[in-house]
């Protein structure tokens, strides 16, 4: 499978529980590498993610893993994918070399390769002091990192990462992204990082897909998706009588979109070719000065504001 | 060194065949029960009658004065009906947590996003306690006719019974694949381990209390059909051809039976799921 070829696709899929549609005609690709799944809580990120594992079967539309179908083969899928869930998960009574080493044999290692693997991925997530400990007693952080360690174990071509980062101290979250960083970018492991944490999907990934109210709201590379279509400025004014409403209705009736992000700074959005030439002509027909203007950088945060609407 | 530096290897070497997770849920939950102290004192407490049996075979044997002790077909059937007690104690002791446990720790998402089909899942669960299960009924029913051809010292006995082995055999197996699929579906009902422990215990005694009720009232054992282990006993009794305790019809004791078993595989279809759906 060469890097440009996506490695889970849909095809008009709809999902619902009982009356509650999760996920609504969805038609989306992943390509290989490392993909952000983003969206707000509730959106059917995960819905989507346990949808490709075969948990659950969708009332409409198709999809594929790793060039397999969902429908037909989807043990042959949970063979080739590593799963990480959102909520604590653990076999009880096991300490965490037995049962990522069960977890490799439950994937098909042999015994002895399992436990070898165990081992080794165990120290790659930073579990090897800990490793003959019950995972029972392990924090929050730990158990976060034992779920990757069981979804590593088995060495997956495609890893789907639900949430990998709740619950943990700031320290352990930098860490987990290190990780997960490490995997799609020098382990060649192809994975999918669900999460409503824009950081944490632009640290790691390279594309995303943005979810909202079960629907693709967008997707594509992240670098594409920060390219405005025009461009966007930090502007601070000042007006004769100190208010900025009216210059804000103005630069919207203009057709700039335009919101405040700080006391007196705001953001605008030019499109097209007009740049910093529309806003300095606009402020000298209103008699306002300009005293800040500086293009700004668009971040995923514009991009996942934009697709889920909240300008 | 930040700790992932120290590697991640991808793995280059060979995969089992699917189809044999069940085994590995399997070895790996005997392995895990064998480990403890007190399990191992309730196996060696459920063999403890098989000694006094083979003690009572070489006594007939050996013993002239010993000779009423010579066992008899029924004398398997009753090892069998005493065996049911430590039957009960492990059935409680292995099953209540197999699934009730799994679903504490949402283990079943894990299982289920391994190359595992849910049938396998309760196929590799259902071993362990019928296992265990066998091995303080079946293994030592077996036994005891091994030891009874050995100490008698010739196969007069077991010629004049062949059926015996084929009894026994069928009978544990449906004993046993009724008491484990029963449990396993309590067990896959609460994410308590009490709690199924005590639910089957109320599902046993309940079943046997409410046919001593209907006893007392109408005097008739017709209503025998309503009690788990009276249905046990009327269709061990047709298997060894011992003369039947109830007047229920030993089919409908088998329908029951039956029938109990197709519930619990029912149950385990609804509640062994990658997720739980609550629409």
């Amino acid at each position: 499978m060469t890097q440009t070829d996506s490695v889970v696709t849909l095809e008009r899929v709809t999902v619902a529980y009982g009356k509650s549609v999760a996920l609504r005609d969805v038609t989306a690709s992943f390509s290989a590498g490392a993909v952000g799944l983003l969206g707000p809580n509730g959106a059917g990120k995960s819905t989507m993610i346990k949808s490709l594992l075969g948990f659950i079967v969708p009332e409409r539309g198709r999809m594929r893993v790793l060039g397999l179908d969902v429908a037909v083969a989807p043990l042959e899928i949970r063979a080739r994918v590593g799963y990480m869930p959102e909520s604590d998960a653990h076999i009880p009574g096991m300490n965490a070399v037995s049962f990522v080493a069960y977890c490799g044999e439950l994937a098909g290692l042999p015994r002895v390769d399992a436990m070898q693997r165990a081992h080794e991925v165990l120290f790659y997530v930073g579990l090897g002091e800990a490793r003959y400990r019950n995972v029972e007693t392990y924090s929050t952080g730990m158990k976060q990192r034992i779920k990757l360690a069981q979804a590593l174990v088995h060495d997956p071509d495609l890893l789907f990462l639900d949430e990998p980062t709740n619950g943990m101290d700031p320290k352990g979250r930098d860490e987990m992204l290190e990780l997960v960083r490490d995997l799609a970018h020098n382990k060649g492991v192809n994975l999918i990082l669900s999460s409503h944490l824009l950081p944490d999907v632009e640290y790691t990934c390279d594309h995303v897909v943005v979810m909202d109210k079960g629907a693709i709201a967008a997707a594509g590379p992240i670098a594409a998706l920060k390219q405005p279509r025009g461009r966007v400025y930090e502007l601070r004014v000042k007006t004769r009588d100190g208010a900025v409403d009216a210059f804000v209705e103005r630069l919207q009736s203009a057709g700039l979109d335009c919101h405040a992000t700080d006391e007196d700074i705001m953001r605008v959005f030019v499109p097209g070719e007009g740049g910093a030439r529309q806003l300095f002509a606009l402020a000298a027909a209103d008699n306002v000065q300009v005293r800040h203007l500086r293009p700004s950088v668009s971040t995923l945060e514009d991009v996942f504001a934009t697709a889920v609407g909240e300008k | 060194m930040p700790i992932h530096d120290q590697g991640y290897r991808r793995y280059s070497g060979g995969k089992a065949p699917r189809g044999y997770g069940w085994a590995v849920i399997t070895r790996a939950g005997i392995r895990t029960l064998v480990a403890k102290r007190a399990f191992l004192g309730l196996l060696l407490l459920a063999w403890f009658p098989f000694f006094v049996r083979a003690v009572q075979i070489y006594a007939a044997a050996n013993l002239p004065q010993a000779a009423f002790l010579a066992p008899t077909p029924s004398t398997f059937r009753d090892f069998l009906g005493q065996q049911d007690i430590f039957a009960f104690f492990i059935t409680v002791y292995v099953g209540a947590g197999l699934i009730a446990n799994d679903r504490r720790a949402n283990a079943l998402q894990i299982y289920l996003s391994k190359p595992l089909t849910r049938a396998e899942y309760v196929f590799g669960k259902l071993a362990i306690l019928m296992t265990f299960l066998l091995l303080v009924t079946w293994v030592p029913a077996i036994l005891l006719l091994i030891v009874q051809i050995a100490f008698a010292g010739n196969f007069t006995f077991f010629q004049n019974n062949a059926y015996l082995f084929p009894a026994i055999t069928v009978f544990t197996f449906l004993d046993v694949t009724m008491v484990a699929t029963a449990m396993l579906a309590l067990s896959s009902l609460s994410k308590s381990s009490r709690y199924v422990g005590i639910l089957y215990a109320a599902v046993i005694f309940f079943t046997q209390a409410v046919y001593g009720v209907l006893f007392a009232v109408t005097r008739s054992t017709s209503f025998s059909w309503v009690s788990f282990p009276a249905n046990l006993t009327q269709v061990g009794d047709v298997i060894f051809r011992l003369p039947l305790k109830y007047s229920t019809p030993w089919p409908v004791s088998l329908l029951m039976i039956l029938g109990l078993i197709a519930v619990s595989g029912l149950v385990l279809e609804r509640r062994v799921r990658g997720v739980e759906v609550v629409a």
